[in-house]
């Protein structure tokens, strides 16, 4: 099978070449047959990487050891889903999983693109398949999942149990598929570069594809910090490693992108901006590659160090030059085509919101990069850590809070004076009502307050949206809340679904803050013994080491260590925080032990216990118990982000065809006498 | 004014203000970053390094870790071939921090006067962290 599997790369290879050929030659014009050859090439090269990928999953199911990669990732005491999510565990499997997956994502472009855009897709075909042939050759020549070992090991190595969750079956996948996504927009422009379309028809065959590569990649971004809370033990999520960094770099400019393409849309403004966006998102998107891969920046993910970084570092140097040099050639015919006529009008909104986010990753990119460019240019290496992060990124973080309320709220082109008041009473209304209130109950964070503030702001914009819609649909339709609050929703999904996103966005910003108020509080215990902790709300926390149990699981040994919590003196129920040694189907231990933590979950907080170790032949345990506030509020609000993120996108009626230009336009007279029904 | 210069001024005090924050994060929270045989030139050369907060990345010597569970002190030596230089840690190490072949640690903290680090933080990273090692395999 790894034979066929092999052959199949191979031949995908060259199918690939043959069809980017075809189609960056521009000969397909008035040749219907050789214009097919060019599409189904795409068809091909998915086709034939389903054979590899089945050859591997084969190999991974029937325990062929002798393929190094089975071996290496897997074991025969493995429970089967891992041994499926194996294929993407490793650098060698992943590669092919990414390979596979972009094909797919540009078969389903071809498809399902409607004819309209036809003379686009040629090119968009050769561009998929330039990455597609990119990966082939990465696997063919540096890292094949299908090579063998010159001997049959009785065991493979097993699955690293840090890997042996369930965040992190679904964790790389997700981020995967929101990296490989962010290749068919960049195909699209870059086809529409080529072919010299620059209408909007590329902006609107791409509408889906930005929303689904954005929603991976925060779906992908969240699981990995919830990845990181339950299995790390160090008792946070996000620690502005160079790894997560390079995780939220593309996210930040394509959240940027998903803005600025509605300026295109309604006002022909921004061309150029958005081209060198969706370019950025992508080669952004390959870097992140490059960081986890190469190891040229120290980070506490460590994956596999080979020279496949260097194959994604020439290409991405590759795809730059080429991919801004085409723009820079196409550049007069990107003009804009009205000017910005107010400050406060949506548009602008939006361009702070898109200064603000390439900020944000500017900052986070030069402080990831620091260590190598402060060596390259000083000699002497200097590294910044989370302080540096936070210290830039929360009032930037705030600052587009901030604009994610006043943006909903303007009017496109010009908004007047009488529109700005009706708008914004409520809203800043509720922001101060926040603050007011905090102050009572005694909060004096700066940072906290202002976050909370512009927290209920942003809340008061969206609902004040809501509100309005679902008025105007009860005096219009007569329909009762309900029904006018879903067909408020069905009849511009793009629209609400967005404030939704917006209200996640909040969400995360409230949890965020809460990790101001973190209590920890290590301690060594004898049986019997107990310590106090007091949350950040006052209540008294007790907590007492009950003792140690040893037992053995399927694939591994564990340790146990029990703590009874009481909370003001009524007790909660017991928590036991492990200790783990994984073992091969011989009982040989394989890897280091792992910490298996303990979490009580509330909406408040999270109580967080990491058994750390017994002192040597007796049951005294070392503890560290954490009170993290808030934190169940960054899984909702990842939540409510996703349920926002698919209602924009979800297929049906809504706003198609030729874009609208906002002619005249206020937006809430628009509400009142379309009773939302169409403009967003 | 019109509105597009007004939007440049916007733009500017929004990209002056990245760039103040940036460089006041950078002043303050910079941080040396050095591998023993560094750490050793800047001591011999500059002693006012002794006592500056900075970054050490190393490999573990194996077999130079020593635990005191009770009091939650790791004593262990780090050493980049050329250089070793002994490192004290109070505190939980992360479950990748082992005595075995090739593990790699950034630590964070100041080297004393006796030649001692004392870290207040601790990373560890090994070469294959998502790979176990496969004793005497040969790859074909």
């Amino acid at each position: 099978m790894t034979l066929l599997g092999q052959f199949a790369l191979w031949v995908a290879a060259l199918v690939g070449i043959w069809g980017a050929a075809i189609g960056y030659s521009g000969r397909w014009r008035g040749r219907p047959a050789l214009e097919q050859s060019v599409i189904r090439s795409v068809y091909g090269v998915f086709a034939l990487l389903v054979v590899a990928a089945v050859c591997l999953w084969q190999g991974l199911v029937t325990h062929d050891f002798n393929i190094e990669y089975v071996s290496s990732y897997t074991s025969r005491n493995l429970p089967s889903y891992y041994i499926i999510s194996a294929f993407w565990a490793g650098q060698k499997g992943s590669l092919l999983f990414w390979a596979l997956v972009l094909s797919l994502f540009a078969s389903l472009a071809q498809w399902l693109t409607p004819a309209r855009h036809r003379s686009l897709m040629p090119y968009v075909a050769a561009v998929t398949l330039t990455i597609a042939v990119f990966f082939l050759s990465v696997m063919l020549f540096a890292a094949n999942p299908f090579s063998r070992l010159s001997f049959t090991p009785e065991d493979g190595r097993g699955l690293n149990p840090q890997l042996q969750n369930v965040g992190m079956v679904m964790h790389p996948p997700m981020l995967y598929l929101g990296y490989i996504s962010i290749g068919i927009p960049f195909a699209f422009a870059m086809a529409a570069l080529l072919s010299k379309r620059l209408d909007p028809g590329w902006i609107q065959a791409i509408r889906k594809w930005t929303l689904v590569s954005w929603l991976f990649l925060s779906i992908g971004i969240t699981l990995g910090m919830w990845w990181a809370y339950v299995e790390l033990g160090w008792g946070g999520y996000w620690a502005w490693d160079p790894v997560e960094n390079a995780s939220l770099l593309p996210w930040l400019t394509m959240t940027a992108f998903l803005h600025s393409v509605m300026v295109q849309e309604k006002r022909g403004m921004l061309k150029r901006w958005n081209l060198m966006l969706i370019i950025g998102s992508f080669l952004l998107s390959i870097f992140g590659t490059f960081i986890t891969r190469s190891g040229v920046i120290s980070s506490v993910h460590s994956f596999t160090q080979s020279s496949v970084g260097y194959f994604f570092l020439a290409f991405l140097v590759m795809a730059a030059i080429l991919s801004y040099t085409l723009l820079y050639t196409r550049w007069p015919l990107l003009e804009a085509e009205v000017q910005l006529e107010s400050m406060a009008s949506r548009e602008a909104a939006f361009l702070f919101n898109n200064l603000v986010l390439i900020g944000i990753a500017f900052s986070v990119l030069w402080g990831t990069l620091f260590p190598i460019l402060s060596e390259a240019v000083r000699g002497t290496k200097i590294s910044v850590g989370p302080p540096f992060f936070n210290k830039v990124n929360v009032p930037l973080g705030l600052l587009l809070l901030l604009l994610t309320g006043i943006g909903p709220l303007i009017a496109w082109r010009k908004a007047t004076t009488a529109n700005l008041k009706r708008q914004f009473i409520a809203p800043v209304a509720t922001g101060l009502a926040t603050v007011v209130l905090l102050l009572l109950f005694g909060m004096r964070d700066g940072y906290v307050l202002m976050a909370l503030g512009l927290a209920g702001f942003v809340t008061g914009t969206i609902v004040q949206e809501f509100a309005r819609g679902v008025r105007a649909r009860r005096r219009m339709y007569s329909e009762s809340f309900p029904t006018a609050f879903a067909h408020l929703i069905a009849r511009n999904r793009r629209r609400y679904g967005g404030y939704i996103v917006h209200a996640g966005m909040v969400i995360y910003f409230v949890a965020f803050s809460g990790m101001v108020f973190k209590r920890e509080r290590e301690a060594t215990l004898k049986p019997g013994d107990s310590v106090e902790l007091t949350s950040p709300y006052g209540d008294t926390y007790r907590l007492t080491h009950q003792g140690i149990s040893q037992y053995e699981a399927l694939n591994r040994v564990v340790t146990a260590a029990a703590v009874e919590v009481s909370r003001n003196g009524r007790p909660i129920g017991v928590m036991s925080s492990e200790k783990r040694q994984h073992v091969d189907s011989f009982g040989r231990p394989t890897f280091e032990p792992s910490t298996e933590v303990a979490i009580k979950s509330t909406p408040r907080e999270d109580l967080y216990i990491v058994f750390a170790g017994a002192v040597s032949g007796t049951e005294e345990a070392v503890y560290r118990f954490t009170i993290n506030p808030l934190v169940m509020w960054v899984w909702i609000g990842g939540v409510v982000l996703v349920v926002g993120g698919l209602l924009t996108m979800w297929p049906g009626t809504g706003p198609t065809g030729a874009p609208r230009r906002t002619q005249a336009g206020y937006q809430v007279q628009l509400v009142g006498a379309a009773a939302g029904k169409e403009q967003d | 004014m019109r509105p597009g210069n007004k939007f440049l001024l916007g733009s500017a005090l929004i990209v002056v203000a990245v760039a103040l924050l940036m460089i006041e994060g950078l002043k303050q929270f910079g941080q040396y970053s050095f591998n023993p045989s560094e750490l050793a030139a800047r001591v011999a050369s500059d002693s006012s390094f002794y006592g500056v907060g900075l970054k050490l990345e190393a490999k573990v010597v194996p077999g130079s870790v020593k635990r005191d569970v009770a009091s939650q002190t790791i004593d262990f030596q780090v050493s980049d071939g050329a250089h070793t230089i002994p490192v004290t840690y109070r505190g939980l190490a992360p479950d990748t921090f082992t005595d075995q072949q090739d593990i790699e640690v950034i630590v964070e903290g100041r080297l004393a006067r006796d030649g001692v680090f004392h870290a207040t933080s601790l990373f560890a990273k090994c070469g294959s962290r998502y790979e176990a090692k496969y004793q005497g395999s040969t790859k074909a």
